[in-house]
């Protein structure tokens, strides 16, 4: 009789309004590491979770927006302070996923926390950057300011399980959007760990919903939810992102092509929009 | 002023004492200087004593730091500049200034009861305003510190080096925060000076640089008096001097840094006219003048010290302040329910005192509160003065103290007018319901901030400072790193 402890293994579920369910389908998929080996039955969401999540995300979005720049940018600091402290679990699930060695994989949840920060810096200042005075010509106090799109349908990069999508969704939240988000089919569980901690975080419930699944089943009725008023497609191929492009345009989203994530400023732009408002100026 | 508005008391209402507890700060009997990570023996300095202004108790005695000891200090901010500081990616520095705005946070109630223990103020205004302010300075400048590039200064900005920082004793620890925070998110050291009369919080700041693992020398601070902050100007390896104080000192220093490179920003003195058109909403507006003027007991360079009303509802709005006035409470400022504390020094009370004698010598009409006011320590009943003329001194001098001055116009011309009769520029207060009108007013009014319906609203990202005798340079928002970037 063998006197090592077994491990208690951990079902990995979606994030959707702040719960973790199964999918309301009831399906799973089997995830295998890099190696091949087993690593979890995944929870299979599907078109109706998709939908569910928009409307929690729809929402949320509104009282997310509410609260100051100041707060906003102290919860996902929290976010980063959550991760900091689960480092290892992360780096062992991006290992695991990526067939990373455990250097490499500790360097890259390193670079996707401090990613965490930049962000959390980004909310209060989104403002003084992209937005500003216009010098009108008449008697007028014209000032435009950044507002966010609304909600944002995120595909996630397929490869890179935890910085990519750390990107992907940190940036629309920074600037006041909510999230739904697809993580990557074949190595969803990083993204699910970083789930996990946003319930002891403080972001508000369906602020980001993260959803496993099949790409190909799910990112089309994402893409063209009539209630999604972004999509980030820059985790996908050309091919696919023309298809899913198309779907978004049918309501006229905004969409975040594959290659322009990775400007710098390119992801925080994208789900923006500007609001100008002129007020008179007179005795 | 004898209808029942003006006779209406609370009554039968009383407050029980809500005394915060002292015993969540405990003081060092003797504090020596913060220098390169350490504190210094404090025997090796002459020192002096600070005291609870509100008792007239000793609460510690600080250090004297000698023109050597800021020799030392900016050696040591020189030396952590070029070894550790600079060497550091903006991200580092980042994480550094999350670190010290979460251990703000962390000891908010204690550094709340040190401020109101040391400085006088109300405990309600240091841990609503002062504490949490100081707080999310350090986390907004920490956003900053690696995102230099889109602040719009150019591609690549790059810090100036050791900057010599002088703050005065209004808001001991916020002005801390708003010093520091900015210069180290832009990559510079700083060896920076409290006032004289509240150094405690600095040096708590200190300790929590400590637990933050900040680099030695990163930031060191100086006790002292006039001389200290003196040696710390005319200091060779100082690359920047910032100075918030009286425009009188800050006059002096302008001279002393005229024939050098060093960078200079000033935030000095006010007299804010706080504007009352016919159409403001009434009862925020008499809230807007009381927080403008008696807000941390008129220790406060930006506070609406000129009351400029419309002639048509003057009596009615002089009537209702002299009322609400009334019912200010004065006293312990541990008390939770206390509005006006007590007055920073025995100097500053002298100046107040002087300051209001003058008002009534040349004429103007006085309405003092009626509180009782404690036996020890140093109080000022909180005082309007009617009929005041724009050639007078109490509406010309900085009081720096809990006394209104009350003036009218009849026109937005002449509003304007009267508000911009100043060598001073900092802050203005306008008070109406017609929006394009607060705009065209604003437009006309020389100074760096105008409030519109509020007044006395600081945050982290809105730029403050003043402009003609107020002083030059922005702190706060993107503006705020200005000050401390080399900026071609």
């Amino acid at each position: 009789m063998s006197t090592e402890r077994l491990e208690v293994r951990k079902t990995f579920k979606l994030l959707i309004n702040g719960a973790f369910p199964r999918s309301e389908s009831g399906r799973t998929y089997e995830v295998t590491a890099a190696s091949g080996t087993f690593l979890a039955n995944v929870a299979q969401a599907s078109r109706k979770d998709v939908r569910d999540a928009v409307v929690a995300a729809r929402a949320a979005q509104a009282s997310w927006w509410s609260q100051s720049a100041y707060h906003r940018g102290q919860v996902i600091y929290r976010l980063a302070e959550m991760a900091e402290s689960r480092r290892d679990e992360l780096a062992e699930h991006v290992a695991l996923s990526e067939g990373l060695r455990a250097r490499a994989s500790q360097l890259s949840v390193a670079r996707a926390i401090d990613r965490v920060v930049w962000y959390a810096g980004w909310s209060d200042k989104i403002a003084q950057v992209f937005g500003g005075a216009n010098p009108v010509a008449g008697p007028y106090f014209n000032f435009s300011l950044p507002v966010p799109s609304g909600v944002v349908g995120v595909i996630a990069d397929q490869d890179s399980s935890l910085e990519a999508f750390v990107d992907a969704v940190c940036a629309p939240i920074a600037a006041g959007n909510a999230v739904v988000v697809l993580a990557s089919e074949q190595r969803p569980t990083p993204a699910v760990l970083l789930g996990e901690m946003t319930a002891t975080s403080d972001v508000p419930s369906g602020v980001l919903n993260i959803l496993t699944g099949r790409t190909g089943e799910l990112a089309p009725t994402l893409c063209a939810h009539e209630d999604v008023d972004g999509v980030d497609l820059s985790g996908v191929n050309e091919a696919f992102a023309d298809e899913l492009a198309l779907l978004a345009a049918g309501s006229i989203k905004r969409v975040l092509r594959p290659g322009r994530g990775d400007a710098s400023l390119a992801r925080l732009r994208a789900f923006l929009e500007t609001s100008t408002v002129w007020h008179t100026i007179g005795q | 002023m004898s209808d029942d508005l003006t006779q209406s008391r609370l009554g039968a209402m009383t407050y029980d004492p809500a005394p915060e507890s002292a015993a969540i700060v405990t003081f060092r009997d003797a504090y020596g200087l913060f220098i390169d990570g350490r504190f210094t023996d404090p025997s090796s300095h002459d020192s002096f004593a600070t005291i609870n202004p509100a008792t007239e108790t000793v609460l510690a005695r600080v250090a004297l730091a000698s023109a050597s000891d800021v020799d030392v200090a900016v050696k040591a901010a020189r030396r952590a500049y070029e070894t550790t500081w600079s060497k550091l990616s903006g991200a580092q520095r980042a994480k550094y200034l999350y670190r010290i705005a979460r251990l703000i946070q962390e000891r908010s109630r204690e550094l709340a009861v040190a401020e109101t223990l040391d400085n006088g103020k109300p405990i309600r205004e240091s841990r609503d305003v002062d504490v949490p302010l100081a707080a999310a300075h350090f986390f907004y400048y920490a956003g900053w510190a690696d995102k230099l590039e889109f602040a719009g200064y150019g591609a690549k900005p790059t810090a100036l080096g050791v900057a010599g920082q002088i703050i005065p004793w209004n808001f001991p620890l916020l002005m801390a925060a708003w010093k520091l925070a900015p210069a180290l998110a832009a990559g510079n050291t700083c060896v920076l000076k409290p006032a004289e009369t509240t150094p405690l919080t600095a040096l708590l700041l200190a300790e929590i640089l400590q637990q933050a693992d900040l680099p030695p020398g990163v930031v060191n601070i100086i006790t002292g008096d006039g001389t200290t902050g003196s040696a710390l100007v005319d200091h060779p390896g100082v690359d920047k001097i910032a100075f918030t104080g009286s425009t009188e000192v800050g006059r002096l220093i302008q001279e002393r840094v005229a024939a050098s490179h060093k960078g200079l920003t000033l935030e000095l003195g006010g007299k804010g006219a706080n504007i009352v058109f016919e159409d403001a909403p009434v009862d925020e507006m008499i809230e807007g003048i009381i927080d403008g003027i008696f807000f941390n007991q008129g220790h406060v360079c930006c506070a609406g010290s000129r009351l400029l009303v419309q002639e048509s509802i003057a009596d009615d709005v002089l009537r209702r302040l002299v009322r609400r006035v009334d019912q200010l409470r004065v006293g312990d400022p541990l008390d939770k329910n206390t509005d006006v504390g007590a007055i920073n020094s025995a100097a500053q009370l002298a100046r107040i005192n002087e300051l209001a004698a003058y008002g009534e010598h040349e004429g103007a009409t006085r309405y003092t509160s009626t509180c009782v006011l404690p036996d020890k320590g140093y109080w000022f009943a909180p005082t309007v003065f009617a009929d005041v003329a724009q050639s007078h001194r109490i509406a010309r001098e900085e009081i720096f103290g809990p006394v209104l001055s009350v003036l009218t116009f009849r026109t937005p011309d002449e509003a304007v007018a009267k508000a911009n009769n100043t060598k001073y520029g900092l802050a203005c207060g306008v008070w109406s319901e017609k929006g394009s009108r607060t705009l065209w007013v604003a437009q006309r009014l020389r100074a760096g901030v105008i409030w519109a319906n509020t007044y006395n609203r600081f945050d982290p990202t809105s730029p403050f400072g003043g402009v003609r005798e107020s002083g030059f340079g922005r702190e706060g928002g993107r503006h705020g790193l200005e000050a401390y970037l080399d900026v071609h």
